[in-house]
C-alpha cells in the first residue's frame, strides 16, 4: 500500500497524530482483499482507527473507487467525457465492449470475469476514447483495440 | 510572438524522463541548491514579482497566496493538489507521470520559502501511475538528500508523503482536498478561513496546483523578469494549453500566456478534422463558458478571456466542429456535474438534477419549450448561490450555450 512504502522511506517523519487521516488509504487495503469493502471490512477499518462503522460507511460511499458490492476480477470502466464524446468514444465504446461480454454498465458476466462501468473524465481527453481496466488507463481505443484488450484478459489464467 | 522553447515539458518526451537521474542530468535540483541558500522572503518576493498566477483554475496570484502565509506560525503545511479531473484537462497528469521531480523541486522550495516542515501530496485515485511515480519521486528524493533532515547542509527539514483520493471531482476544490486528506467526505469549507490561516487539521496551508509548483524552479534559476517578459499585461508566463475534440493534433502545448486561440488550434493543434468549421470552444475546461467560432481571435489569458466573457481556467481547450449537437454538449457536461455534486448544498443538489432532467427531455426530443425556459430558470437561479464554485461552473455551460446556441435548443421541441 502506497502509504506503507511512503513511511518506509520517510523514516523519522513527523508522525500524524489524527488518525483518521488514514481512513481512506485503510480503505483501499481492505478492499484489494476481496474487491469490495465487506460489512466486516469496514468494521475492522473502524475498530483500528477509533471510529464508528457509521462514520466509516458515510467517508467510504461519497467516494467512487470505493464499492460496497462484489464486482468481476476484472472491471471496465469506459469514460463517458465530453472528449470522448467527440472523438466517437464514449456510449460507442460502451455498447461495443458491452456486445462483446453480453452485459450493461453496472453488470457483472456470469463467470465473474468482467464488470462493465461508466466513468467521469479519465483525465485522456487529448489521447480520447479512453477506458481503464483494472488499474491500467488505455488510450486512443479502436474496435480492433478493444478486442486485442479483452482476449488478452480473457486469454488471462 | 517570440519563439519559445518547452521549458515545463521540456523533459516530458526524454527517455526515462520521471528518473531522478534523467531530471538530474538536465539541471534538476540546481533551482533547490540555488533557493536553499536564498532567505525565504527574498524567494517570496522573486515569486509575487515573477506574476506566476495558479494553474489550477482561479487564477490567484502566488506570491501573494505565500504572503498570506503567518510567518510566526509554529506549524505550517504545504498540501499538493494532483486532483486533476476538470473535463479537458490532462496535463496534470502528464507532468506527474513523466516528470515528477519537476513538481518535488517546486514543492521543496515552496515549503522552504513559507516555513512549512511537512507536505501532504493529494492525487486522483483513478491516477495509478502518477501514484507509483510521485511515491518513487520522493522516495529517491529522500536518498538523494533532497527531502529529510538538513536537507543539502542548510537546516531545512521537510517530509512529504502521497495520499489517494478516491474518485471525486470536488476533491479538487481547495478546502474540499483538505477535508480528503484529513479522511473525511470531500465537502467544500466554508471561506473564510481560508487554508492559508485554517488549513489541514486548522493549520496554515498553502494548496498549490501541479503545473504552478513545477513553475517555481524555473523562476529560481532564471529570475522573476524573464517570466514576467512573458505574456500579456496581466497573465505572465508559459502555461500547459490541453487541446482536445474535433482538432487533427490534439495534446498539451506549452506556449505563452496571451497566445491567440485560433494560433493554439490551427498551428499547434493542426486544425479541425476534415477542414469543417468551428462552432463552439470551451476555452478552460468544463465549467468555463462555452463561446463561438467569432471569439477565436481571443488571445488566452486570464483577462482577454474574461473580457470575451469566459475564463481560462485550467487551459483545457475543447474544439467542437460544425457539425456538433450542442444540446447534447450540454446535457454531458451537467450529467458530469450533477454526478460530481457533493449534496451539500441545495441549488446544486436538486438544481443540477432538475437541469439534467430537462436537458434529457430536450435531448430525447420529447421536450417543450417550457423545458427551455424552465432549464434557464433554474440555471439563472443556481449561479452565484451555491456553498462554493462549483454551482457556478455548473451552470456557465447551460446559460453559454442557450445564449449562443437557443435555435439548437428551439430545434428539438
Amino acid at each position: 500500500m502506497d502509504t506503507q512504502n511512503i513511511s518506509g522511506s520517510n523514516e523519522g517523519a513527523v508522525v500524524d497524530p489524527a488518525k483518521r487521516s488514514m481512513l481512506l488509504a485503510a480503505l483501499y487495503v481492505a478492499q484489494e482483499q476481496t474487491g469490495y469493502l465487506t460489512g466486516d471490512a469496514v468494521h475492522q477499518v473502524a475498530k483500528r482507527l477509533g471510529l464508528t462503522d457509521s462514520e466509516v460507511y458515510s467517508t467510504a460511499s461519497f467516494y467512487t473507487l470505493f464499492r460496497m458490492k462484489p464486482v468481476g476480477r476484472h472491471v471496465i470502466q469506459v469514460c463517458e467525457g465530453l472528449s470522448c464524446y467527440l472523438n466517437d468514444g464514449a456510449e460507442r465504446v460502451v455498447e461495443y465492449v458491452g456486445a462483446k461480454l453480453g452485459i450493461r454498465p453496472g453488470e457483472t458476466t456470469s463467470d465473474g470475469m468482467f464488470t462493465l462501468e461508466t466513468v467521469q473524465c479519465l483525465a485522456s481527453c487529448g489521447t480520447a476514447p479512453a477506458m481503464r481496466v483494472n488499474d491500467r488507463l488505455y488510450e486512443n481505443l479502436s474496435p480492433a483495440s478493444i478486442d486485442d484488450i479483452l482476449e488478452r484478459l480473457m486469454g488471462e489464467v | 510572438m517570440a519563439q519559445h522553447q518547452p521549458v515545463l515539458l521540456a523533459n516530458v518526451n526524454r527517455p526515462d524522463s520521471e528518473k531522478i537521474a534523467t531530471y538530474l542530468r538536465y539541471g534538476g535540483y540546481d533551482a533547490l541548491r540555488k533557493a536553499l541558500k536564498m532567505p525565504p522572503e527574498t524567494i517570496i518576493a522573486e515569486v509575487k514579482a515573477s506574476g506566476l498566477r495558479g494553474r489550477g483554475g482561479a487564477g490567484f496570484p502566488t506570491g501573494v497566496k505565500w504572503d498570506f502565509m503567518p510567518k510566526d506560525a509554529p506549524v505550517k503545511y504545504l498540501a499538493v493538489n494532483t486532483d486533476e479531473g476538470e473535463p479537458g484537462t490532462f496535463k496534470d497528469r502528464l507532468i506527474v507521470e513523466r516528470d515528477p521531480h519537476s513538481i518535488l523541486e517546486g514543492v521543496i522550495i515552496s515549503a522552504y520559502a513559507i516555513g512549512a516542515h511537512r507536505a501532504f501530496v493529494y492525487i486522483r485515485g483513478e491516477f495509478f501511475l502518477g501514484v507509483k511515480r510521485w511515491i518513487k519521486a520522493i522516495s529517491d528524493a529522500y536518498q538523494h538528500g533532497f527531502l529529510g533532515r538538513d536537507i543539502l547542509g542548510s537546516g531545512f527539514d521537510l517530509d512529504v508523503s502521497v495520499h489517494r483520493g478516491a474518485g471525486a471531482y470536488i476533491c479538487g476544490e481547495e478546502t474540499a482536498m483538505l477535508e480528503s486528506l484529513e479522511g473525511k467526505r470531500g465537502v467544500p469549507r466554508a471561506k473564510p478561513p481560508y487554508p492559508a490561516q485554517k488549513g489541514m487539521w486548522n493549520k496554515p496551508t498553502l494548496v498549490q496546483n501541479v503545473e504552478t509548483l513545477a513553475n517555481i524552479p524555473h523562476i529560481i534559476l532564471r529570475g522573476a523578469k524573464w517570466h514576467s517578459d512573458i505574456g500579456t499585461e496581466k497573465s505572465k508566463g508559459l502555461k500547459i494549453f490541453c487541446v482536445s475534440g474535433h482538432v487533427n493534433r490534439p495534446g498539451n502545448y506549452e506556449l505563452p500566456l496571451g497566445t491567440r486561440l485560433k494560433e493554439i488550434i490551427y498551428e499547434h493543434a493542426g486544425g479541425v478534422r476534415m477542414g469543417r468549421g468551428i462552432k463552439a470552444i470551451i476555452p478552460g475546461g468544463a465549467s468555463t463558458p462555452i463561446i463561438s467560432a467569432e471569439m477565436v481571435s481571443t488571445p488566452m489569458a486570464f483577462e482577454t478571456l474574461q473580457a470575451a466573457g469566459t475564463a481560462l481556467g485550467t487551459g483545457a481547450v475543447i474544439v467542437m466542429d460544425e457539425t456538433t449537437d450542442m444540446v447534447e454538449v450540454v446535457r454531458r457536461i451537467t450529467r458530469f456535474f450533477v454526478h460530481e455534486s457533493c449534496g451539500n448544498c441545495l441549488p446544486c443538489r436538486v438544481g443540477g438534477k432538475r437541469m439534467l432532467e430537462h436537458l434529457e427531455k430536450l435531448a430525447a426530443g420529447t421536450g417543450s419549450k417550457q423545458d427551455i425556459e424552465d432549464l434557464e430558470y433554474l440555471a439563472g437561479g443556481i449561479r452565484g448561490r451555491t456553498f462554493c464554485p462549483m454551482g457556478t461552473g455548473m451552470v456557465e455551460p447551460v446559460l453559454s450555450a442557450l445564449r449562443l446556441f437557443r435555435d439548437e435548443f428551439v430545434k428539438r421541441v
